[in-house]
């Protein structure tokens, strides 16, 4: 076949964006529980919002603007047709991840060695708002981090694809689209962020 | 899988491979379509043999042939097998697969592999729904709702029955947004919105709806197994969580999926009216615009599920005064559909009964819903066997019927045989009349206050139990005659070639069976899908 539908660029970031979207409303359902449960308990996510360690938060933010940049650049890099400059860039976004991953790791081998994870005996006997905002934080975070291995890892294949050739000036959606997903993550985290260390 | 002796070479055996691995790993929307096609109505028939049994328990008070603890993961397995394997993927990931791409004049899909992913994921999840009911702590029992605290609580092998559910919505999600980016990008040349068929119309509206409702299901079903495998009490009011949440959250979703069960069916119906009365549809617009508007407003009145649950009166009157709203559209339709009969030449052939009886079972379905849509009426029948009896009637009787609608009319298309005329309407008339016998008792039954999901129930309601015990074996030997029918039809019967219904949209203009590319040379469409003056004598599109 001549064309190929899959070359077709336009189409194939649309079936991205949709993908984006369901992505979003994934995460909408736990903002949604956010929203609800604050308003119920407006004290005790804010006590527990307290002992959440914002500066590593902060951290976590500018590493992830930071993989953001990196990833925007390497789509840049691929377009001029410099192969190597793109696989180098995206291996600075992966970088980040993990950076962004061991931070992660302190942050809640730190509340889980304090007692606090769901389920939890301390979280059971402590109020009960506390318990909600932790079980959310938990969960929120983690299909997150999930996110954050996902997209390393299919930014990590894309980077082989690029060296190899196969991801060049002339075809670079696969890099267009995976890009367009860190940034996904990138943003998601940019609603955590503030949601669970900033506003309480 | 190959039907007898094909006149000329097609799909079946043009690209020279037959053998099993060309077929689950073929990336042809056909072929993706009729693996679709079985495997969702392999499920339906599983779904069916459930519904009879619990059918059978209910012919008279007291234990019949199954206990409280069976017959409740029975109901459960009935309705999540029906729901989440067949009506849900089956119209969308059948027919949708085999005819919306032709319709639109393009040789396959937008992402061809995505697509047999799709399928994939499907078998994948439906092959954990099935192992869950026989390991760990036996069949789910919590209703196909899977409502906390129940849900998090009971010993049964909840978690593993969510999980292939979980993965199911995924299949969902990329079947959803294939279809969309298809209608947007793989038109023909000539193919303006203003022409689509009203089943790629509907299938569009429904496509967002999967890609938007989807991945709230999703992320409810992952917070059931980490409410039951890490205990996180999200929805345990003793631990400061609130059950009501999940049931808002389950509904968010769930509500809008019952529009991904009856658009495409819609759809399958404003198809086959115009052919069969020779006629062009009534209101094309207003049908294609109110598949956009039920998809819409639908995803808006998910409330209306929990009018008994203990949400405040504000949300109750809001949500059903939305509930109204869906109304409006629904009717639309309908009335068109009916004005599009008015002066028509109707032929009454088996695909236009099944329509037909699509738009009196949808009408009594979908006014008993606004009865359930008003809560000063919902508060009474609410979880009886008027409840039952209303899906039903909308999801048996509506997108069940247009089923077996699409399949007489679309299926000897792709293979080059029909079925024998008489035999259908017997099993069409047996059908019909079993259905309503079944579920018109059980919205008698609901309103003199049975309740659901009961293995038992008081002395009064025997009769009319009896009732419905009967309606559903008229029913099933209906569905047996029609099947027989069918699919020997399909494989033996006689040839079924160009346009012997008198269609025309693009999928009457190519040969039959298609061939693998669909179109011999790349279409270019000059007239409207229901345009029966376009069509040359011969029948020729």
């Amino acid at each position: 076949m001549t064309h190929h539908p899959d070359k077709d660029y336009a189409g194939a970031k649309l079936g991205m964006w949709l993908f984006l979207f369901t992505e979003i409303i994934l995460f909408g359902g736990l903002f949604l529980l956010y929203a609800v449960y604050l308003r119920s308990y407006p004290q005790e996510f804010a006590a527990a919002g307290g002992q959440l360690n914002w500066i590593m938060g902060a951290a976590n933010t500018v590493i992830l603007l930071t993989s953001s940049l990196c990833a925007a650049m390497a789509v840049t890099a691929v377009q001029r047709d410099e192969p190597r400059r793109a696989a180098a860039l995206i291996g600075g976004t992966i970088l980040c991840a993990a950076g962004f991953m061991v931070i992660k790791y302190f942050e809640w081998s730190a509340k889980i060695g304090h007692g606090i994870y769901p389920g939890s005996e301390h979280l059971k006997a402590g109020a009960a708002g506390e318990s909600v905002f932790f079980s959310l934080y938990f969960l929120t975070t983690g299909i997150h981090g999930l996110h954050v291995l996902i997209g390393a890892a299919l930014l990590g294949w894309i980077a082989v694809k690029v060296k190899g050739g196969r991801v060049n000036g002339g075809d670079y959606i696969l890099l267009e689209n995976g890009a367009l997903y860190w940034h996904l993550v990138d943003l998601i985290w940019i609603f955590i962020f503030p949601l669970y260390y900033l506003v309480l | 899988m190959i039907p007898a002796q094909h006149p000329q070479t097609s799909f079946w055996n043009d690209t020279g491979k037959t053998g099993i691995a060309s077929w689950i790993f073929s990336t042809d929307h056909k072929r993706i379509g009729l693996l679709y096609f079985y495997s969702t109505f392999g499920f339906f028939l599983v779904g069916v043999l459930l519904g009879l049994l619990l059918r059978l328990e209910l012919m008279a008070p007291g234990r019949t042939i199954m206990g409280a603890a069976t017959y409740n993961a029975v109901f459960t397995v009935h309705g999540v097998t029906m729901i989440f394997l067949f009506i849900l993927p089956g119209l969308p990931g059948g027919f949708g697969n085999l005819i919306m791409p032709i319709q639109v004049g393009a040789r396959d899909v937008a992402f061809p592999r995505l697509n047999l992913l799709s399928w994939w994921l499907y078998i994948i999840g439906a092959a954990i729904v099935l192992v869950s009911l026989f390991t760990g702590g036996g069949p789910p029992d919590t209703g196909w709702t899977f409502y906390v605290p129940f849900s998090a609580r009971t010993g049964t092998n909840v978690t593993l029955a969510v999980f292939g559910v979980f993965i199911i919505g995924f299949s969902a999600i990329l079947t959803g947004l294939n279809f969309i980016t298809t209608i947007h990008r793989l038109r023909a040349v000539g193919m303006t919105w203003g022409r689509l068929p009203l089943f790629t119309w509907s299938l569009y509206a429904t496509a967002w709806v999967q890609v938007l409702a989807t991945p709230i299901l999703a992320i409810t079903l992952a917070l059931i197994m980490a409410e039951r495998t890490l205990g996180t009490g999200l929805f345990d009011p003793t631990r400061g969580g609130d059950p009501i949440m999940f049931q808002h959250l389950f509904w968010i979703y769930s509500h809008p999926a019952v529009y991904i069960m009856i658009l495409p069916a819609m759809g399958v119906v404003s198809d086959i009216i115009p052919v069969f009365s020779r006629k062009p549809i009534f209101g094309y617009k207003m049908i294609a615009f109110s598949s956009l508007a039920i998809a819409a407003a639908g995803s808006l009145v998910w409330g209306h599920h929990m009018y008994t649950s203990g949400m405040s009166d504000t949300a109750v009157l809001v949500f059903s005064f939305l509930t109204f709203i869906v109304a409006i559209p629904s009717a639309i339709k309908v009335f068109n559909w009916v004005s599009t009969l008015y002066k028509g030449s109707i032929s009454l052939e088996a695909p236009m009964l099944f329509a037909l009886s699509f738009i009196l079972l949808f009408s009594i379905g979908g006014l008993s819903g606004l009865i359930l849509g008003a809560a000063a009426t919902d508060v009474h029948v609410h979880d009886t066997h008027f409840v039952v009896g209303h899906f039903h009637y909308v999801m048996f009787g509506g997108t069940g019927f247009a089923f077996f609608a699409a399949m007489h009319y679309w299926l000897p298309k792709f293979y080059g045989r029909r079925y024998a005329e008489k035999p259908a309407i017997v099993a069409w008339a047996l059908m019909f009349t079993g259905f309503n016998i079944l579920y018109f008792t059980m919205q008698v039954l609901g309103m003199q206050g049975m309740p659901r999901r009961y293995y038992d129930y008081l002395p009064e309601f025997a009769t009319l139990n009896l009732v419905s015990t009967i309606g559903s074996w008229i029913l099933a030997v209906g569905l047996v005659i029609m099947l027989v029918n069918l699919f020997r039809g399909l494989w033996w019967g006689a040839p079924f070639t160009g346009n012997p219904w008198g269609g025309a949209s693009l999928e009457w203009s190519i040969p039959t069976p298609p061939p693998t590319e669909n179109f011999l040379e790349e279409p270019v469409v000059t007239h409207g899908p229901y345009e029966f003056a376009s069509l040359k004598n011969d029948g020729t599109v």
